[in-house]
């Protein structure tokens, strides 16, 4: 389980090209943003921020994840497959994941605050909420990933079985943003914080249970 | 004739259900008024949808424990009614909508929560459309069925109750319960529940057989040019 990881990791440090790539379609995105705005420097509607800011970060961490089963050669599938046991494998998926998609939000949201200024607020419970996002779209998506590696066109397929199901954890999301924007209590977000985390217990556990049915083949 | 039985139930029910949700006698609410009779029309959509799609997740899970084809395309046939009543549903509340609220889409949770169902089954047909090996076919597609309907729940189930919502019943909103106490509309909206359901299960059944003849045509296929 934790060579698994390191290994991925350390596969990742050797392909460098695949993260900054990630990363540079992320600044691309806000930057694209900032230039259809227009704007310099100047206010723009909190609501008009979240929706950029969750939309930019949506195709940035559908694509970081898809690429957990979609770009692996089917040699190191079978590489793996003699390794680890399935349960093994989606762990240290989801693990990894999960690591990314933090990275990859944060630094969205620092170019963000960057180019279209930073209305939050209260920035812990934001960090909070990106960490517990990027952990819900990992859990989700690491399955339907495996799922579309097996069809002849994965992307397209990605993208369709995706958004339906990560639509719950981001109006999650977004209802905790637009209560960080307003600086509310933090009392007022314990309802959609503990149903993100229910959410996300939920599609792990599922993602475990469901994927050796995948595997197996 | 025999087996048929319930499908004659579900025509009587629904015949029943027409005449009377049409011509019986209703409460007078205000603002919803006669357009109160779509709780036969619409309101069973919701019930039939979710039982629908409940039976293709069972079937999901049979398939997955037991590898029989009959199971897959009992759970695709489930599937697709299933969609069928919950397109029905969007459309029969839109007109609703479009007297009681004034506009077709209101942005209320639970029209969103319907619309975002709707576009995982829709998703599941794709993929199931994309998949070119039976035996892969049935497993990936039981493996989303399951993960989809466990992702629904919360979409359909919790988040509408979070949050307020329009519709009659929530809110703070006239209800069915509320002002309903001499049951006058109970003695038609159960059987159309049972009728409308039943009509589902028919719809699921012929489907059904379509994908077993589709498949045996494949096979006959197959045997010729072999």
């Amino acid at each position: 389980m934790r060579e698994l990881l390191i290994y991925q990791v350390r596969s990742e440090f050797r392909k460098k090209s695949l993260f900054f790539s990630l990363v540079l379609y992320l600044v691309s995105l806000v930057f694209i943003n900032y230039l259809a705005l227009g704007l310099q420097h100047r206010f723009l509607e909190p609501g008009l921020w979240s929706a950029l800011f969750w939309m930019a970060l949506l195709s940035a961490l559908v694509n970081a994840v898809a690429k957990s089963f979609l770009h692996e050669r089917p040699g190191t599938v079978t590489y793996l497959y003699s390794l680890a046991s399935p349960e093994q494998i989606i762990l240290s998926k989801m693990v990894y994941g999960f690591l990314l998609c933090t990275l990859i939000a944060l630094t969205g949201y620092f170019f963000f605050a960057l180019w279209l200024h930073n209305p939050i607020q209260d920035e812990f419970l934001f960090v909070v909420t990106l960490v517990l996002t990027s952990f819900g779209f990992s859990a989700a998506l690491s399955l339907l990933s495996a799922i579309a590696a097996k069809t002849n066109n994965g992307s397209m397929v990605m993208a369709v079985l995706s958004f339906p199901i990560i639509i719950g954890i981001l109006l999650m999301a977004i209802k905790i943003t637009k209560n960080c924007i307003d600086g509310l209590d933090r009392a007022a977000s314990s309802d959609e914080l503990l149903l993100l985390v229910a959410i996300n217990l939920m599609a792990s556990a599922f993602s475990y249970l469901l994927f050796p049915y995948i595997w197996r083949s | 004739m025999k087996g048929a039985w319930w499908k004659i139930l579900a025509v009587v029910l629904l015949v029943y259900t027409f005449t009377g949700g049409l011509l019986m006698e209703v409460p007078r609410l205000v603002i919803i008024h006669e357009s109160i009779r779509a709780l036969y029309f619409h309101v069973p959509m919701w019930f039939g949808m979710v039982v629908m799609f409940l039976v293709s997740v069972v079937y999901a899970v049979k398939y997955l424990r037991s590898h029989q084809p009959l199971h897959d395309r009992v759970s695709a046939g489930f599937a697709h009614a299933g969609l069928v009543y919950g397109l029905l549903g969007i459309f029969t509340g839109m007109i609703w909508a479009n007297y009681t609220w004034g506009s077709p889409w209101h942005g209320d949770p639970k029209q969103n929560g319907a619309a975002i169902a709707t576009l995982i089954y829709l998703a599941y047909f794709i993929l199931r459309g994309s998949l070119d090996n039976q035996e892969q076919r049935a497993r990936l597609s039981s493996v989303y069925a399951i993960f989809a309907f466990a992702a629904m729940i919360p979409l359909i189930f919790i988040i509408p109750r979070l949050t307020s919502s329009m519709h009659p019943g929530s809110g703070g909103n006239p209800g069915f319960n509320m002002y309903d106490l001499d049951s006058s509309m109970r003695r038609v909206f159960y059987p159309a529940v049972a009728g409308w359901i039943l009509l589902g299960v028919w719809i699921a059944s012929v489907r059904i057989r379509i994908l077993e003849a589709e498949e045996k045509i494949l096979d006959l296929d197959y045997e010729k040019n072999k």
